[in-house]
């Protein structure tokens, strides 16, 4: 014990004595907080319009107008045939093109039917995606509208139609920063329990100092926890600075208990912080526990399901984030945040985590050799 | 009872062909109360060596032990009554030379004040600088700090490795009179030194050249396995004698040594003549001869030719 204590008193004089790490600590989560939520939307906005109009007719001057009041899009271009606007798309004016063939009008009143040609510009997947489907949507309800001024009177309708009312809950407002703010903590808490133990340790091996520690008589087990808990503590600070700027920046009060989410997390950092550990058991040099946590944190955030939904992954994609501890916290944090789910609900994906935890820090004791071959 | 017994130590390194040996098998034994000196210079297996000892590395074949302990199997007993000082300075230079001496005290399960008698000359010496961090000491002050940190908990065998390279005349002096005043305090010291003339400062020495043992014995018995008669020489052109020297088909070998070449002959005969002819021969002036004693370097040479 008294052993232990001289271990975390060494570790936290030497973290209080690095202004870099203070100044790392503090200043990464408050730039990531403030600057990423805001930026990182997934609203596509501001997606700029072609019309070619050979119709120009009452109802096509219609449809353009319901579709640049909508919001999404701005008319840049309008041209008069296909060719011209497809320039404006090559030269990058435009995303998309809007083709309404001559008569449009006279097709839609006489045959009650009409058919209309969008070219989107897919470089930008997201955007064309989301351009193209955004358009069709409007298209729909205008065609809807067209048909029920025709039909008034009528008391029921020739053709059943189905409308479609939807209620986001949880999110009642679609506020993507409800929805990034936590998950961009998770990866600062991610980032600070990999990288930073891993560096500390390789430090020691670097500086020779493990050296020292290897001829000691202390313990494999007291050497790692004395690693384990600074760090432990750092992140969870980090953390508590998180959730103080999601209240006080962005008015997030997580409708479950804050202690849901310490206790996850506590159990969280356990799993990463023994990933920190393991890396450091095999690099040499700082150098190389640097670009190995970096491209494993790489990895896990970008499979976490913070930027892409896992739903939406290839089966063997969604295989590989059921081993990624980040996607469990991800999930946990939106869970207890938007839903105010308590342990119980979580309950699977903590045992998934302490499985984690086991798992890296077992492989860690056993990798981590007080002499060499 | 021998405190250090080294038997059949082999030690291979994996390289880009095949692998290196560091260390060729070698023997020897330590007295209790020692100061031995391992001598040799870079590369000769002396790092290598210390780090089986004190447990930080498994040797490939071979054994050893250390207060009796073996160093495979009772390695945690070993780690409790050594003393280990790498050649590269090795404490948090983060930390202060207090917060130092305090942690190693703590992670050998000892505090400052129980052993205090046996660092307190060294630790005077620093103590004015207590606050500082290790790191912004001088290279003396951090020597005296590390050995501080490997004394604190009374090991019974020191090892040192390499403690006085890059560290000025005077601290090197000072340094062995704080070894020695150790051995009466009854550790038993291994100390590792690239330099010859700190052989004289030991016990025993073993000259140690690309992992193998060229001797192992007092400095004085040594000395006196060489032999044959030394010669030191000097001219006014001393870089063109030592290569007349050299061409000579009777001299076994001539190296420069400090502001004198030093001549060993194959045989005994007409050796002064000899060297005279050879400075005139080639029109050398102010030629000076002379025989003197061998010091350990000069029988490091000689023995690196057998």
């Amino acid at each position: 014990m008294r052993m232990l204590k001289i271990l975390l008193w060494k570790e936290l004089l030497q973290i209080y004595r690095d202004p870099a790490i203070i100044r790392i600590l503090f200043i990464m989560p408050m730039i990531q907080l403030l600057i990423l939520p805001l930026a990182a939307d997934y609203e596509i906005k501001n997606i700029n319009l072609g019309v070619v109009d050979h119709d120009h007719s009452e109802y096509s001057r219609q449809l353009v107008n319901k579709i640049v009041s909508s919001g999404y899009f701005r008319l840049k271009d309008y041209s008069a045939t296909f060719p011209q606007g497809l320039k404006a798309i090559e030269s990058g004016r435009t995303d998309l093109i809007l083709e309404i063939p001559t008569h449009f009008e006279r097709d839609i009143v006489k045959d009650n039917r009409s058919s209309l040609f969008v070219a989107v510009d897919a470089v930008n997947g997201v955007k064309a995606g989301l351009g193209g489907a955004y358009l069709q949507g409007i298209i729909q309800n205008y065609n809807q509208e067209v048909r029920t001024q025709w039909i008034q009177a009528q008391r029921f309708d020739e053709q059943p139609t189905i409308e479609i009312a939807s209620a986001d809950w949880y999110n009642p407002h679609m506020n993507y920063r409800v929805f990034m703010v936590p998950g961009i903590l998770v990866m600062l808490v991610t980032m600070i329990g990999s990288s930073f133990a891993a560096n500390n340790i390789v430090r020691e091996k670097e500086m020779g100092t493990i050296e020292q520690i290897n001829v000691s008589p202390i313990k494999k087990m007291q050497f790692i926890l004395g690693k384990l808990i600074p760090f432990w503590l750092l992140a969870l600070l980090v953390l508590t600075i998180g959730l103080l700027i999601a209240r006080l920046v962005y008015g997030i009060v997580p409708l479950g208990h804050y202690s849901t989410i310490y206790v996850f997390a506590t159990i969280y950092l356990l799993a990463i912080l023994g990933l920190g550990l393991l890396l450091s058991t095999y690099a040499q040099t700082q150098q190389q526990s640097m670009l190995v946590s970096f491209f494993v944190t790489m990895i896990f955030n970008l499979l976490s399901g913070l930027y892409t939904p896992i739903e939406s992954m290839p089966a063997w994609a969604q295989l590989i984030t059921r081993f990624n501890p980040v996607s469990y916290f991800i999930e946990v944090m939106r869970m207890v945040m938007l839903k105010g789910s308590g342990l119980a609900d979580i309950r699977y994906q903590i045992l998934a985590l302490i499985g984690f935890a086991v798992f890296f820090n077992g492989w860690a004791i056993l990798n981590y050799r007080k002499r060499s071959g | 009872m021998k405190t250090v017994t080294i038997e059949h130590i082999v030690k291979t390194y994996p390289a880009e062909h095949g692998t290196v040996e560091a260390l060729k098998g070698i023997s020897f034994e330590i007295d209790q109360g020692e100061v031995f000196g391992l001598i040799g210079p870079d590369g000769a297996g002396k790092t290598s060596l210390f780090r089986i000892l004190t447990t930080l590395l498994l040797a490939n074949s071979g054994n050893a032990t250390v207060n009796g302990f073996d160093v495979v199997k009772d390695y945690k007993s070993i780690r409790n009554c050594i003393g280990y000082m790498p050649g590269k300075f090795s404490l948090y230079q983060d930390l202060s030379v207090q917060e130092n001496l305090e942690f190693f005290a703590t992670i050998f399960n000892t505090s400052i004040r129980q052993n205090y008698g046996l660092i307190k000359e060294i630790y005077e010496q620093i103590e004015p600088f207590k606050t500082r961090k290790a790191g912004q000491l001088s290279g003396g002050m951090k020597q005296k700090l590390a050995l501080c940190c490997a004394l604190i908990h009374k090991p019974t065998v020191l090892f040192l490795d390499e403690p006085t390279t890059g560290v000025d005349a005077v601290s090197r002096r000072e340094f062995w009179e704080m070894l020695h005043r150790l051995k009466v305090q009854g550790i038993t010291i291994l100390v590792s030194t690239p330099y010859m003339d700190e052989a004289s400062l030991c016990d025993r020495v073993a000259l140690i050249q690309k992992g193998g043992l060229l001797s192992v014995n007092t400095p004085k018995g040594i000395i006196s396995e060489f032999k044959k008669t030394l010669w030191s020489v000097s001219a006014d052109d001393m870089f063109g004698f030592m290569k007349a020297i050299k061409k000579d088909p009777g001299v076994e070998s001539c190296y420069p040594f400090g502001q004198v070449h030093h001549v060993v002959f194959k045989t005994e005969e007409n050796s002064e003549a000899w060297l005279q002819q050879i400075a005139v021969q080639n029109n050398y002036n102010k030629a000076a001869i002379k025989v003197i004693e061998p010091n350990i370097e000069d029988c490091f040479m000689a023995l690196m030719q057998d």
